[in-house]
């Protein structure tokens, strides 16, 4: 499909039985807003068994770029939700950023100097192709029930359920969700109808986003400029985005005039100064493709749950642009969230297990926000010291190597470690390394029975998944264990290839696996259904592990099943 | 015993945070002052005259190129 078409498309509203109702239909989960955030929580929940309602007041997908940096955590999930290969395909990869001081290099860095990871750091695409992707994702899966030009205009929590009053282009109707996700948006109306408030620090800066689309081939990185002598005394950052358009992010100030700053004609020439002090890209022809002036707040929700409400997202908390923790965050909160609510809904896991995706989230929250507040003071300081430190870091950055690390241009997201999370069971046994009890599962390359190469996290399966250093006993004593419909998958994994090669148990190739876990033989990495590890053991008996599962579903401790 | 420039801080940005935050609601003049007594302060933490002329020497080298603002 041309890209054009891409920005244009619409999707049909279509009358359903639930507006003809004589009394209001009930729902088991009814998500509001087809953003990312949406849409990833909505396919979640029908991968897991559960009839999701997904509302949207529109009928198209995002306009413009907007978020353009998807984060490797975002990418795996998207690959457990099946459209991960897509939008890898279609986006443009990258691992490097480079922050200059003017016209000089000041410092380099790498998100991914390990290899042996499937996903790259990043990779840039517009929201709209991957709502797209997300969308026919979605319509694959008939559980997922997609309602155009549903608006929701009034939500009454009650109890055990929660009424929602509708307004469709063929009037309004009442819809009752047991459970209610508001994944729609900054300005979410649901909030706003509870009466609830998303508060923090509001940032005295405009900044003008402008994609221009230009044949040309500069290496697809990050560039970052502080006080450019082509824009001085402001920061810049610069973007490949796939189709040849390049996101081009100009500091303003405060004093901006939005709707001046808006217009072409004002547009161009920033762009052409952009371009002429480049070498490389001094004659790019270039046309504008999409421009515009915003602002933006470090802020949350007090709480992410309220009774049969949940929020996620930017509806529950925002933060700058810069790290790209907006619609990743909000990714790692569906991903939290589908499996904890499709285990109530099915009821196979106490209530409570809820109250942990707000108090997991709300820490998620807390740190994004601490990073993209940092990354915002550092780039536009707010005092006569805070502008007179950056600049003494940026001097002695060019010079004195531990300078570099102070720079702060955005510390880009990467999955947040869940640390105090109450589903983890704290460690017995010490360890190394950075997979810890709450830590996002990494990847790493392996080697199967039959000599092919293989992804770590490509293993795992719907459930609880150990990833156990072979020993013969462990693994065999760990197969067929289940807590409540939840069945273990247990990886086997060797430091190399075992004399009687068994079908199950994969090589360790690159040593990653021990590494990243600190894996030894018989020691136990126990992950829970999102791929947080929720336990680890440098031995572990099966019934341990089935504690630990328990543990991570909320359910009471020694209640053998 | 030589000065060190390679990365040796713990936690950067918690660091830089805190120093930002040390400057909170002070006038310059108070902020060159508090500048000065932590300078002070650090100094008396290393110690060694040879690192501390090293750092100095390492930060007058870019007095002259630093940004004007």
């Amino acid at each position: 499909m041309p890209d054009a078409d891409f920005q244009s498309r619409t999707f049909a509203y279509a009358r359903h039985a639930d507006q003809d109702a004589a009394t209001p239909a009930r729902r088991p989960v009814v998500v509001v807003g087809a953003g990312p955030v949406g849409l990833a929580l909505a396919i979640d929940l029908a991968q897991r068994g559960v009839p999701v309602v997904l509302l949207d007041d529109d009928d198209r997908l995002s306009t413009g770029s907007r978020a353009i940096c998807f984060a490797k955590r975002t990418l795996e999930i998207f690959d457990r939700l099946g459209c991960g290969d897509r939008t890898v395909a279609k986006g443009v990869s990258w691992n490097v950023g480079k922050v200059f001081l003017r016209d000089e290099l000041v410092y380099r860095f790498d998100l991914l100097p390990d290899p042996g990871h499937e996903r790259p750091a990043f990779v840039n695409l517009q929201q709209y192709y991957v709502e797209s992707h997300l969308v026919e994702r979605a319509r694959q899966l008939p559980l997922v029930d997609l309602r155009w030009k549903n608006e929701v205009v009034a939500t009454q929590p009650r109890d055990d359920h929660v009424v929602l009053t509708i307004a469709t282009p063929d009037g309004e109707h009442r819809l009752e969700a047991e459970w209610l996700v508001a994944c729609d948006g900054s300005r979410s109306a649901v909030r706003r109808q509870m009466g609830l408030e998303s508060k923090g620090r509001s940032f005295r800066d405009r900044f003008l986003i402008a994609d221009v689309r230009m044949a040309h081939d500069a290496p697809a990185e990050r560039w970052f400029w502080f006080d450019p002598a082509f824009h001085p005394n402001q920061s810049v950052l610069l973007h490949r985005q796939p189709d040849g358009v390049w996101r081009i992010d100009f500091q303003l100030g405060w004093d901006a005039d939005p709707e001046h700053e808006k217009k072409p004609e004002n547009i161009l020439p920033r762009v052409k100064a952009l371009l002429a002090h480049s070498s490389a890209l001094r004659d790019a022809e270039f046309t504008l493709e999409w421009a515009s002036v915003y602002t933006f707040s470090c802020q949350r929700m007090a709480r992410f749950r309220h009774g049969r409400v949940l929020f996620a997202g930017d509806a529950a908390h925002g933060v700058s642009p810069f790290g790209a923790r907006g619609a990743n965050s909000g990714v790692q909160d569906a991903d939290n969230l589908a499996w904890k609510l499709a285990a109530v809904v099915q009821g196979r896991a106490p209530d409570a297990l809820l109250d942990t995706y707000a108090r997991e989230r709300e820490a998620a929250a807390d740190e994004n926000i601490r990073h993209s507040t940092r990354a915002t003071d550092f780039i536009t300081p707010k005092s006569a010291a805070s502008r007179l430190f950056r600049d003494a870091v940026l001097t002695l950055a060019r010079t004195q190597p531990f300078a570099r690390t102070l720079v702060n241009s955005g510390r880009l997201s990467t999955a947040t470690t869940l640390r105090d999370s109450p589903l983890s069971t704290p460690d017995a046994d010490s360890f190394d390394g950075a997979m810890q009890p709450g830590a996002a599962a990494a990847d790493a390359r392996v080697t199967r029975a039959d000599g092919r190469d293989d992804w770590l996290l490509r293993q795992l399966r719907d459930g609880f998944n150990a990833i156990v250093g072979a020993d013969g006993a462990t693994e065999q004593a760990l197969r067929g264990l289940a807590v409540d419909g939840f069945a273990l998958n247990v990886i086997a994994i060797a430091a190399a290839p075992p004399d009687a090669p068994s079908p199950d148990t994969l090589v360790d190739r690159d040593g990653a696996v021990a590494r990243r876990y600190d894996l030894r033989r018989g020691g136990v990495v126990l992950l829970r259904p999102d791929a947080h590890v929720c336990a680890r053991w440098r031995a572990a008996t099966r019934s341990q592990v089935a504690v630990a599962m328990r543990h991570a579903l909320a359910l009471p401790e020694g209640v053998a099943r | 015993m030589s000065l060190i420039t390679d990365p040796n801080l713990d936690s950067p940005d918690d660091f830089y945070e805190a120093l930002i935050a040390a400057h909170d609601g002070l006038a310059e003049p108070e902020s060159h002052a508090l500048n000065a007594r932590l300078v002070l302060l650090l100094a008396n933490h290393i110690g060694s005259l040879e690192v501390l002329r090293e750092a100095l020497a390492a930060a007058r080298l870019d007095a002259q190129s630093a940004p004007a603002s």
